[in-house]
């Protein structure tokens, strides 16, 4: 009789199409009774090898492929490869392109925020708030397909600056419509913060301590949520330098966490893109010449929606590069969801993979 | 601050897991590590973060040269590892998850060790 | 059925998009494009949809899973591959591990071209696959493998006994032609 039943072991397969995820990732979860105890990750359902293209692409052309790493940071991974190579060459862009990339930048992560908070609320099963935080997305890519042309690819980047610059009138709408959004969001924030059902949801699940954060090499929301106050944006690239902001970083450790402070990183957006906006400098040129090809090896990091970016560009002098290497955030962040999911119920993995904000096609190439 | 990129420093074979030891003792974290096949050579990439100062230890070593694993010390170590076995064909031995080259499962073997071909 | 375009259900799933193009196939069912007014509802069971959306190229390792939903859809079914990658496998063309367009692996039926594809182009595709769908439907009852038109649903036609016994003696021989093949 005090012999205690072991309870038996089962791998439930979780992925590739599920319907929490527009993306495919493969987790084979070991369950006991309804609790998970182990979780095996498997990529590579997106791979595509795009790092090999430097062979066949030379290094201008390397930037629209790497802008179509991902759709929705895809900005960010064409300017970090350009400032990259700009490191490299040694380079100094033109002000008012440095301001341009700022903007653009935080115009990303309002949209990319946006999408993951309204993916977040369909993972709940609340499919109101869902709609309401993309209805309020579609706002940031008309300004983006306004000033640049393209609703998510935009591709307006290049090694040395940019392809087009903004008018007047551009820089104006942009304004008015971030503060139109500022004031739709609070009661978006509002709901998601203060809601009874969202916090059910959400408070005490998926607890990632600061010291675990450090030693699985979180990065990102991930990690400010985990109480570490690191943002890459104050490094310095860009315009960023210049512009007055604070890190959101949350004590709790959990998805209420993680939420509260992307939610914040909105409203900061929102602030950041008045400061450059007001700060722009009037110039005529938003590119500079470029003279002969890159020789050298740089490693740009940069903050994306999701975390820490690295770049890591190794040139030989002539026009094709030796490698690109990206580690994008997800890719970091695996490690983090593994110890996540461990002791998690099987009902909290759908939520619990999305509060990481997996971006699959970023990890895979 | 502005510098961290170019802060990489060539370490030989036997002081990789000394210096990845080291490193986790400091409480940094392992923010990337990476390969590449230059020059008939691997060049192996450690990236170690500290807020935001950044030191990246790079080996170079010959494509037939096993390399200890540091997943033992450094978790998240694993991922870059399996990724590096499997698209560059880098000999590390003792990954705690081994995925024995069916990390990314792709058809072309060690797809980044040819130059030029599809 | 007359009306058997009206309720079609979609079901998507990223080959090896960028996410560019499944974030706009997502878009589509907002309020703002609403493809939902053509009483399409994305769900997440294969055995559901009659849709199969597809985008990116498709890689070894998922083209057996792009060809496993395709198989788990019920007749009739359309494949719509949305954005340059699912059509020709466009930027990523050359890249190793692409084997090319969707139609590689399994029958297109309407091509979305666009990096990434905009939603207006997206309910464009799906407004032709819609008109698709209903032909293929019209087709199965054709050759006796749809459900029969029940004649007494209709109000337009007068119930003529003979002519249903003719259809249904039809099926009959379809279906023993099929078993003795």
């Amino acid at each position: 009789m005090s012999e205690i039943i072991k309870p038996k072991r089962t791998i439930i397969p979780f992925g590739p199409q599920h319907p929490v995820l527009p993306e495919p990732i493969h987790i084979d979860l070991v369950m006991e009774d309804e609790t998970v105890v182990d979780a095996i990750p498997s990529v590579g359902f997106i791979h595509r090898g795009l790092e090999k293209l430097v062979e066949k692409k030379d290094y201008n052309e390397m930037v629209y492929v790497a802008e179509r790493i991902c759709g929705i940071c895809s900005f960010m991974h064409g300017m970090g490869y350009c400032e990259a190579v700009e490191h490299i060459m040694d380079v100094e862009i033109p002000d008012r392109a440095k301001y341009l990339r700022t903007i653009w930048c935080e115009f990303s992560r309002l949209h990319s925020h946006l999408l993951w908070l309204g993916l977040l609320a369909d993972g709940f099963g609340f499919e109101a708030l869902f709609n309401e935080c993309w209805r309020i997305r579609e706002k940031v890519l008309d300004m983006v397909e306004l000033t640049t042309g393209g609703r998510l690819i935009s591709s307006v980047n290049k090694v040395g600056g940019l392809i087009k610059d903004v008018t007047p009138e551009m820089l104006k709408a942009m304004k008015e419509t971030v503060i139109q959004v500022e004031k739709e969001l609070k009661p978006v924030a509002n709901t998601f913060l203060n809601d009874y059902s969202v916090k059910s949801r959400l408070c005490g699940s998926g607890i990632l301590t600061k010291e675990e954060a450090i030693a699985l090499g979180a990065c990102g929301p991930m990690m400010r949520a985990s109480g570490i106050e690191v943002d890459l944006r104050k490094t310095g690239y860009a315009a960023y330098d210049n512009i007055d902001f604070d890190i959101i970083t949350s004590n709790d450790c959990d998805g209420y966490a993680r939420c509260a402070v992307r939610i914040g990183e909105l409203f900061q957006s929102v602030e950041i893109v008045r400061q450059a906006i007001d700060k722009i400098p009037d110039s005529e040129e938003v590119s500079v010449k470029l003279k002969g090809n890159p020789k050298g090896e740089f490693l740009m990091r940069l903050e994306q929606p999701r975390g820490e970016a690295f770049y890591y560009v190794e040139a030989n002098g002539t026009k094709f590069i030796d490698r690109f290497r990206v580690r994008t955030p997800t890719f970091a962040n695996l490690a983090p969801l593994i110890h996540t999911l461990k002791g998690a119920p099987f009902a909290d993995v759908p939520l619990l993979v999305l509060t990481i904000d997996p971006c699959i096609s970023c990890t895979e190439r | 601050m502005e510098n961290y990129g170019r802060n990489i420093v060539e370490i030989p074979l036997e002081k990789l897991v000394i210096v990845a030891s080291e490193e986790r003792d400091k409480g940094h974290r392992l923010a990337q590590a990476c390969a590449s096949y230059v020059n008939d050579k691997y060049e192996l990439l450690y990236s170690f973060v500290d807020g935001y100062e950044m030191v990246t230890y790079k080996l170079i070593i010959d494509t037939d040269t096993e390399v200890p694993s540091i997943s033992r010390i450094c978790f998240p170590a694993f991922t870059y590892e399996n990724e590096m076995k499997e698209l560059f064909g880098v000999k590390i031995k003792g990954i705690v998850t081994d995925y024995n080259d069916k990390f990314y499962r792709i058809q072309t073997k060690t797809p980044f060790l040819k130059k030029g071909d599809k | 059925m007359k009306s058997f375009h009206k309720s079609p259900w979609l079901i998507h799933y990223d080959a090896s998009s960028c996410n560019g193009c499944d974030i706009e196939v997502l878009a589509c069912t907002m309020p703002r494009y609403d493809v939902e007014r053509f009483g399409i509802i994305n769900t997440g069971n294969p055995m559901h949809a009659d849709i199969f959306c597809v985008t990116g190229g498709v890689n070894t390792q998922n083209a057996p899973i792009v060809k496993q939903i395709y198989d788990q859809i019920p007749e009739p079914k359309v494949v719509l591959a949305v954005g340059t990658c699912a059509c020709t496998g466009g930027i990523f063309k050359e890249c190793y591990n692409i084997l090319g367009g969707v139609d590689q692996v399994i029958p297109v039926d309407v091509y979305v071209p666009g990096c990434a594809a905009r939603p207006e182009s997206i309910i464009d595709g799906v407004v032709k696959a819609l008109a698709l769908y209903q032909e293929k439907h019209d087709k199965m009852v054709q050759e006796g493998r749809g459900l029969p038109e029940d004649p007494s649903l209709d109000e337009d036609n007068d119930v003529d006994e003979n002519a249903s016994n003719d259809d249904n003696s039809s099926d009959e021989n379809a279906s023993d032609e099929e078993n003795a093949s």
